[in-house]
C-alpha cells in the first residue's frame, strides 16, 4: 500500500497553515534560523548532498545551480522564484502557494542567504489571482514580523521579496523568457550563454528555481541531507508532488516518495479509474513529455525510470485517459495550446505548430489524408531539437509519441473519415484561440494600438511589502 | 590573422580553419567559402537565432546547432549542409516552414530576383510544398512610414528590421507585435517609423516584406544597372550603389564599406535622387536677354560669360569673385581654385555660405595639412568629445558610429556647445556653453585651471584616454575659435582630431584652397615658400589675399564687383545673411549661375550654365576623415548639362588660357604634381583670442542658434516627397527655464521674431539647449532662419511668443503624415 508522504504537503490540511501563526505553530521558520548561522557554502553543500533536483521539469541539481553564483559578486545577485506554473495538467505549485506560502518565503530567505542575494522576485502566473493574494498577505505578515526586510530576524541581513504577476503567457515560464518579461520586455527566450548565473535579471547574476524546489529547501536544512534521502531513489531523492488529472476517481495533488510506481498512485491513491475503465494512455509529466500507453503504468515516478520508459518526469502532472478518449483529439488539444503559446520567435515552433494544428484538425474532422500522418511526424521531427527553446521540443512530443503507439487509431481517422470515437471537435475548436480581428475580406487586421490596460484589481504585493517594511 | 589575439582552430566540413576567439561558426564558414543559408543573421546585428535556417551539425552536441549563435571552439567538428544529412534535412525543413505562409507572389514582388528567400529556396529548399491548408492573410501593404511599406504576409519574422531599429539606429519605432503564428512587425498608429535610417531596413529585409514607397513596383532587380558611387549629400562619404534603368535612377542602396559606412546609409542618401530628373533641373545653358532668360547654345553662353569676365578683369583687380557651395567634387574644386587664381587673377572666393570666424581660415589651413581621426578611431576611442556638432542631423553615419562606440565599446561621449542635438541621450557628460563659448572651455580643459565638477571629470577622463581620445569639431566650431582650441587640446594629449563639415565637397574644397588666402594643401598665399610651390605648377598667382564670403557680398552690394560666378550654391537661400546676398545679386552686373536646379538664386542670373550632378559623372569626394573616394558615372547627365571642371576649362580657353588638361585624369595628374604640404601648427591662443566667454547670457535675452537639419528644404531633396514627409516639422528648441518664463508650452506654435523677420514654428521645450539660446533649423521654414539676423553678423536676439498661426511642414502642402495618406489601412482605425 502506497503511503502519502507529509513533507511538502504537511500543512495542506492545516486550516490556518497559510498564516504566519499557523505556520510557526507547525514548525515553520526553524530552518531559516538555522541557516542564518550557516555559511553560504555550507547551505549549498547541504542542498547538494541532499540530491535535490529542480522540480520545474528539467531536473537539474539545485545545489549545483546555486554553486554557479559568484561568491564575491560585483553586481547585485537576484533570486527568482518561478511560480508561472502553466504546463497543462500541472497545479502542484498552486497548492503550495495557496496552502503554505510561508514555506516558500522561508525557502526563498534560505536561498537568498546561500547565493548572497538581497532581493528576490516571485514571478507568479497571471491567472493565479487568488494564490497571488494569499502569497501577498503572507509576505506582508513576514515583513511585519521582521522576517523579511532590511533586518531579517534581527541579524542585519537583508532579504526583500517582490511579487510580479505575469500576463498569462506560457513562454514566460521558460527561465530566460521569464527574465525578459520581468524586465518589462515581451517574453522571448534569451540566447544562452550567458547563463543566468552570469548574466540574468538586469544583466546580474541570477538563480531561478521552481516553487516546489524552493519549498523543499527548509526541510532539508532543518533535518539534513541524509534525512531527505530517506525518500526516493539514489539519483532522484526525496518526495515529489504529483498532480493527477483525467479520468480517475480522485484527481488531486499527492505527495509521494520518488520512485513510487504510477500504477500504485492511480489505483490506490486516486481510487482507480472512473467506472473502472481501462487506462488507454497517460502523460506522466505535463503535456510537453511523451505520452505512454496504459501498459507502461508500472513505471516509477522518478527521473531515471521515466527516461527508461521513453518519457520524462517533467512537472509530474499525471494525466490519465481511458479508451473513451481519442489520442488524436487529445493531441490536437495540446497542439492548439502550443500554437497559442508559441512566442513566435523561431520558425519551427511558430510555423510548425500553426501547420500541425491545421493538419490535426483536418484529420480529426475527417478531412485527413494518409500522407498527413507522415507529414505530422516529419514536421514534429523538424521542430524537435531545432527550435530556439524547449517549447518547440515540448510541442513535438505529444504527436510523435501518439503516432508511435496509436498509429492505427490515427489511420482509422483517415479511413473512417472522422474520429472513430466520435470525438469530432466542436465547431469552435477549429477557430483559432486568438481573439484577433479580421476584416470583411477575411484578412487579419493589425494589432490595435495601445490596448487600454485595466489596472490590477488588487494592490500589488511589492507595494504591500514596502508598507510592511516601514512598519517593521 | 591572429593579430596577437587568441585564436581557436576547428574543423568545418573536414577542413581545418583558425579564427579569432569568439567568431561565430557561420562567419568562420564564410571565410572558407562555405555559405550557410540564413535569414535572421546579419554581421552587424546581435545574433538572434530566430530563423533556425543556419543549422549545422556539431559533433558531440545532442542537438544540431544554429551556426549564427554558436561561437567557434577549439577542436570543434562542424558539418554544414555540404557534409551532413542532418543539417541538410533541417535546412530543408526550415525553408518549408517559412514558405508555409509566404505568398508565392515573386513575379510581382520588388524583391524577386534579389531575394535571399527565393535564392535559398532554390538552392536548399524542397521543390514542392506539402502545405495545403489556410495561409495567414493580412491586409497589405501597411505604411510603417511614408518611406517604408510593409507586406506582413511576406515577412519571415527574422527581426532584422526591429533589431536594426533598436540596436543600430536606436529609434525602435517598429517592433514585433502579437505572438506565435500571429507575430508581426508593426508600428503604433500615432508613432510611425520616423527615423533618419529607416531605408536600411528595406535593404536588409531578406524577403520583400519591407519595400520602399519610392521604388515599389517601379523596376525589377534584373533590369537594373548597378554602378558603385559615393554619396554626395554630406561629408560622411557613404559608399552607395546607384541602380538605374534606361538612364534613370530608380533607387540608391548602401554599398558595403566596413571602414566607412559599414553596410548602412541614411534616408537622405537613399531617397534624395529625384532631383536628377526634377522638372526644375537645369538642362540647357541660358542667357538673360531683355530681362528674360532664354535658352542658348553652350558656345553662346560661354562666349557671353567670357566677354563679361574679360571686361571685369580688364576693369581692374577685385571686380570678379567666385563662390562655390559644398557639392562639387574634389577635382572641380581644384580646377575652380586654379581658374580663380590664374585666369581671373583674383583671390576673392569662398566655399562657405555660413558665417566664418575671423580666425577660422588659419585653423582650417592646419586641418588641411594633418591626418584626421577616422571612423575606426571614433569607434574604438574610450572618449569622444564633440564640439559644436549635432551628428545625427549633420553627418548621420558618424552618428551611427558614435552610437556603436557607445553601445558596443562603452565609449564615453561628451558634447560641448550650446546644444548637443539628438545625441544628447547617449552622452556621458554634457558641457553646455553659451554661444561661442566653446573655445574658452576647450582651453580650460587643456590647462590646469579650476573647472566645475562635470568638466573636471571630463578633463580627468581625457588625460586617462590620452592619445586614444578623439575630438570631433563641427562646422560651427570655426565661428568662435573652437576649432583651433580643440586642435591645441588634441595636441596636448597627442589625441586625434577631425573637422566634420556638413557637405560632401567641403573637405575637398578646403584641400583645394577654395578660401581666400589659402592655396591647395593648406598653403597660405602670403607665405612665399607656399606660393612658390603652387606657382611652380600653376604659374603666376595673385599677390595679396582676397575677400571671403561676407566681404565679397558687401563689395558686391556696393557695386565693386562686376561678375559673380556661383558654382553649385544657392546664395539667396543659403547665405548666412540673405538680405545682403540678395542686395549683392541685384547689384552685380553679371551673375553666372552654374548649378543643377532652378533655384531662388537663378532668378538673379544673367548666365545659367547647367552642370552635371555627382551621379552623372566621375570624380572624387573627400569625407570628413580626409578619405578620398573616387566614384564613376552612374547615369548620363540630362541633355546639355556638363561637368563643372569642363565648363571652367572651356571658359579658361575662351579667356585665352589653357589649364593644361583635357579630361578628368588630366586634372588628377596635375593635382598630383603639387607636393605634399608641410604639417602646420595650430594657431596659438594669442592669435585666436582665448578665454572668450562667448555671447553673454543671463541678461534675459534669447539669442538665435541655427544650423540645418538633415531633411529640410535643401534643393537636393527636391522631388523626394515621401522622404520629406518624414522631415521634422520646423521647431524652435527652447530651454525649459526660458519656456516657463515665457509661458511657452512644448508642441505649441510660436513666433520667433527679431527686428528683421519672423518665423512660425513649433516650440520644443528641452533641457539640451542652454538657457538664453533658441535653436531654429536654418532651412526648414518658408524663409530661412538666417533672415532673422541683423547686419552686424552677430547672433540675433529674438523673441518667442505663442501664436495661433499654423506651422508649415517641410514637405510643403502636406499635413502631418498619417498612414492614410497613401490610402492604406491605418492601424487600429477600424477598431
Amino acid at each position: 500500500m502506497v503511503e502519502e508522504v507529509r513533507f511538502l504537503s504537511k500543512r495542506f490540511d492545516v486550516e490556518d497553515g497559510y498564516t504566519l501563526d499557523g505556520y510557526e505553530r507547525t514548525g515553520g521558520y526553524r530552518a531559516v534560523r538555522k541557516a542564518l548561522e550557516m555559511e553560504p557554502t555550507d547551505i549549498i553543500n547541504v542542498v547538494k548532498d541532499s540530491g535535490l533536483r529542480g522540480r520545474g521539469g528539467a531536473g537539474f541539481s539545485t545545489g549545483m545551480k546555486w554553486s554557479f553564483m559568484p561568491a564575491a559578486p560585483v553586481r547585485p545577485s537576484y533570486f527568482i522564484c518561478n511560480a508561472d506554473e502553466s504546463e497543462p495538467g500541472t497545479y502542484k505549485d498552486r497548492w503550495l502557494l495557496e496552502r503554505d506560502p510561508h514555506l516558500l518565503i522561508e525557502g526563498i530567505i534560505i536561498a537568498c542567504l546561500a547565493i548572497r542575494s538581497e532581493h528576490s522576485f516571485i514571478y507568479i502566473r497571471g491567472e493565479y489571482e487568488w494564490p497571488a493574494r494569499r502569497l501577498g498577505d503572507a509576505i506582508v505578515e513576514a515583513y511585519e514580523r521582521g522576517y523579511l526586510g532590511d533586518d531579517v530576524f534581527g541579524t542585519g541581513r537583508r532579504v526583500h521579496i517582490t511579487v510580479h504577476r505575469g500576463a498569462g503567457a506560457y513562454i514566460a515560464g521558460e527561465e530566460s523568457a521569464l527574465l525578459d518579461s520581468l524586465e518589462g520586455r515581451r517574453g522571448f527566450p534569451r540566447l544562452r550563454p550567458p547563463y543566468p548565473a552570469q548574466s540574468g535579471l538586469y544583466a546580474s547574476p541570477t538563480t531561478v528555481n521552481n516553487v516546489e524546489t524552493i519549498c523543499s529547501v527548509p526541510g532539508i536544512i532543518e533535518h539534513g541531507a541524509e534525512w531527505y534521502r530517506q525518500w526516493g531513489t539514489e539519483d532522484s531523492t526525496g518526495t515529489k508532488l504529483v498532480c493527477v488529472s483525467g479520468e480517475v476517481r480522485i484527481p488531486r495533488v499527492f505527495e509521494v516518495a520518488q520512485g513510487t510506481p504510477l500504477r500504485a498512485i492511480v489505483e490506490e491513491l486516486c481510487g482507480g479509474m472512473i467506472d473502472d475503465r481501462p487506462v488507454k494512455f497517460f502523460v506522466p509529466g505535463g503535456s510537453s513529455v511523451r505520452i505512454l500507453p496504459g501498459d507502461k503504468l508500472d513505471v516509477g515516478l522518478d527521473f531515471e525510470s521515466m527516461q527508461e520508459a521513453d518519457s520524462m518526469l517533467g512537472t509530474a502532472a499525471l494525466m490519465v485517459f481511458s479508451d473513451r478518449t481519442c489520442t488524436l483529439d487529445a493531441v490536437l488539444n495540446w497542439t492548439q495550446f502550443y500554437e497559442h503559446e508559441s512566442c513566435g520567435k523561431c520558425t519551427p515552433c511558430r510555423e510548425g505548430t500553426f501547420w500541425l494544428t491545421q493538419i490535426l484538425t483536418r484529420l480529426e474532422t475527417g478531412l485527413g489524408r494518409r500522407a498527413d500522418i507522415d507529414i505530422v511526424e516529419d514536421a514534429c521531427r523538424q521542430i524537435e531539437g531545432r527550435s530556439f527553446c524547449a517549447l518547440g521540443d515540448g510541442a513535438a512530443q505529444p504527436p510523435l509519441s501518439a503516432i508511435k503507439y496509436f498509429r492505427d487509431e490515427w489511420e482509422a481517422h483517415v479511413e473512417e473519415r472522422g474520429c472513430p470515437l466520435g470525438a469530432t471537435p466542436r465547431a469552435e475548436r477549429v477557430e483559432p484561440l486568438f481573439p484577433f480581428r479580421t476584416s470583411e475580406a477575411g484578412t487579419i487586421e493589425p494589432p490595435r494600438a495601445r490596448l487600454p490596460l485595466s489596472p490590477p484589481e488588487y494592490a500589488d504585493t511589492a507595494a504591500a511589502g514596502r508598507r510592511g517594511r516601514d512598519s517593521a | 590573422m591572429s593579430d596577437g589575439q587568441d585564436t581557436v582552430t576547428l574543423a568545418i566540413d573536414g577542413k581545418q580553419v583558425t579564427v579569432p576567439k569568439g567568431t561565430l561558426i557561420i562567419r568562420a564558414a564564410e571565410q572558407m567559402g562555405v555559405v550557410i543559408p540564413r535569414f535572421c543573421d546579419h554581421p552587424l546585428l546581435d545574433p538572434a537565432g530566430a530563423c533556425r535556417q543556419c543549422i549545422v551539425e556539431v559533433e558531440g552536441q545532442r542537438k544540431p546547432m544554429t551556426s549564427c549563435t554558436t561561437p567557434c571552439q577549439d577542436d570543434m567538428v562542424v558539418k554544414t549542409h555540404l557534409t551532413s544529412q542532418v543539417a541538410r534535412d533541417a535546412q530543408r525543413a526550415q525553408l518549408e516552414f517559412l514558405l508555409i505562409n509566404h505568398p508565392l507572389d515573386c513575379p510581382m514582388c520588388d524583391k524577386g530576383g534579389e531575394c535571399p528567400l527565393q535564392d535559398q529556396a532554390l538552392e536548399h529548399g524542397p521543390g514542392e510544398s506539402r502545405f495545403i491548408d489556410e495561409k495567414r492573410r493580412y491586409a497589405k501593404p501597411v505604411a510603417c512610414s511614408p518611406n517604408v511599406l510593409l507586406d506582413r504576409e511576406r515577412c519571415v519574422l527574422c527581426a532584422r528590421c526591429t533589431r536594426f531599429a533598436s540596436q543600430i539606429s536606436g529609434d525602435p519605432f517598429i517592433e514585433l507585435f502579437e505572438r506565435g503564428p500571429l507575430m508581426q512587425v508593426a508600428i503604433y498608429e500615432d508613432e510611425p517609423y520616423f527615423s533618419y535610417f529607416s531605408g536600411n531596413v528595406i535593404q536588409i529585409c531578406p524577403v520583400g516584406a519591407l519595400t520602399s514607397a519610392s521604388y515599389r513596383f517601379r523596376a525589377r532587380p534584373f533590369d537594373l544597372e548597378s554602378r558603385p558611387s559615393v554619396c554626395n549629400l554630406c561629408s560622411a562619404g557613404c559608399n552607395i550603389n546607384v541602380h538605374s534603368r534606361c538612364g534613370g535612377v530608380m533607387r540608391v542602396v548602401a554599398r558595403d564599406n566596413m571602414a566607412v559606412n559599414e553596410m548602412w546609409n541614411c534616408d537622405k542618401g537613399r531617397f534624395s535622387f529625384k532631383y536628377l530628373a526634377h522638372p526644375q533641373r537645369l538642362t540647357q545653358p541660358m542667357v538673360r536677354r531683355h530681362g528674360e532668360l532664354v535658352g542658348v547654345s553652350w558656345i553662346e553662353a560661354l562666349d557671353t560669360a567670357a566677354q563679361r569676365i574679360r571686361a571685369a578683369v580688364d576693369a581692374g583687380p577685385g571686380r570678379t569673385a567666385v563662390l562655390t557651395g559644398g557639392r562639387i567634387p574634389d577635382e572641380d574644386a581644384y580646377v575652380v581654385s586654379r581658374f580663380v587664381r590664374t585666369v581671373l587673377g583674383s583671390d576673392d572666393l569662398d566655399f562657405r555660405t555660413r558665417a566664418a570666424g575671423p580666425d577660422e581660415d588659419a585653423a582650417l589651413a592646419v586641418v588641411a595639412t594633418r591626418p584626421a581621426a577616422t571612423y575606426h578611431d571614433v569607434e574604438h576611442a574610450p572618449l569622444v568629445i564633440m564640439v559644436g556638432l549635432d551628428p545625427e542631423e549633420e553627418v548621420p553615419i558618424l552618428y551611427l558610429r558614435l552610437r556603436k562606440a557607445w553601445r558596443d565599446h562603452g565609449c564615453r561621449l561628451v558634447s560641448i556647445g550650446p546644444r548637443a542635438g539628438t545625441i544628447s541621450e547617449l552622452l556621458w557628460q554634457r558641457l553646455p556653453t553659451p554661444l561661442g563659448g566653446e573655445a574658452a572651455l576647450l582651453d580650460a580643459l587643456a590647462s590646469d585651471s579650476d573647472l566645475d565638477a562635470a568638466a573636471g571629470e571630463v578633463r580627468d577622463a581625457l588625460r586617462d584616454a590620452g592619445s586614444q581620445a578623439v575630438i570631433v569639431v563641427g562646422e560651427r566650431g570655426g565661428l568662435s575659435g573652437a576649432l583651433a582650441a580643440a586642435g591645441r587640446l588634441a595636441d596636448s594629449l597627442d589625441a586625434k582630431l577631425a573637422w566634420v563639415p556638413r557637405r560632401a565637397g567641403a573637405r575637398g574644397a578646403l584641400d583645394a584652397g577654395l578660401v581666400a588666402g589659402l592655396l591647395p594643401g593648406g598653403r597660405r598665399l602670403i607665405d612665399e615658400a607656399d606660393r612658390a610651390e603652387v606657382a611652380a605648377v600653376w604659374g603666376e598667382l595673385p599677390a595679396t589675399p582676397g575677400r571671403r564670403l561676407t566681404a565679397v557680398l558687401e563689395a558686391a552690394a556696393t557695386g565693386e564687383i562686376d561678375v559673380l560666378h556661383l558654382i553649385g550654391v544657392d546664395l539667396a537661400r543659403d547665405a548666412h545673411r540673405p538680405r545682403l546676398a540678395k542686395a549683392a545679386l541685384e547689384r552685380v552686373r553679371t551673375v553666372i549661375v552654374q548649378d543643377l536646379l532652378d533655384n531662388e538664386t537663378a532668378g538673379y542670373a544673367d548666365i545659367v550654365l547647367p552642370a552635371a550632378a555627382a551621379m552623372e559623372r566621375a570624380g572624387t569626394f573627400t569625407d570628413w576623415e580626409g578619405r578620398r573616394q573616387r566614384f564613376t558615372l552612374a547615369v548620363d547627365p540630362p541633355q546639355l548639362a556638363q561637368e563643372d571642371w569642363d565648363i571652367l576649362r572651356q571658359l579658361a580657353l575662351l579667356l585665352g588660357r589653357d589649364l593644361g588638361f583635357r579630361d578628368l585624369d588630366g586634372v588628377r595628374a596635375q593635382m598630383a604634381r603639387l607636393p605634399a604640404s608641410r604639417l602646420r601648427a595650430w594657431p596659438g591662443p594669442a592669435e585666436t583670442g582665448t578665454g572668450r566667454a562667448g555671447v553673454p547670457t543671463g541678461d534675459g535675452a534669447l539669442r538665435l542658434l541655427s544650423y540645418p537639419l538633415l531633411l529640410d528644404r535643401g534643393v537636393m531633396g527636391a522631388g523626394a516627397d515621401d522622404m520629406l514627409k518624414t522631415a521634422k516639422t520646423p521647431f524652435a528648441a527652447i530651454n525649459r527655464a526660458d519656456a516657463e518664463r515665457l509661458g511657452v508650452r512644448d508642441g505649441q506654435p510660436v513666433t520667433v521674431a527679431s527686428g528683421h523677420g519672423r518665423l512660425t514654428v513649433l516650440a520644443a521645450v528641452e533641457d539640451d539647449v542652454v538657457e538664453g539660446v533658441v535653436y531654429v533649423p536654418s532651412n526648414s521654414t518658408d524663409v530661412p532662419a538666417a533672415t532673422l539676423a541683423g547686419d552686424d553678423g552677430a547672433p540675433p536676439t529674438v523673441t518667442v511668443e505663442p501664436t495661433d498661426e499654423p506651422v508649415r511642414p517641410v514637405a510643403a502642402g502636406a499635413g502631418p503624415w498619417t498612414a492614410g495618406d497613401r490610402g492604406l489601412p491605418v492601424q487600429g482605425a477600424r477598431a
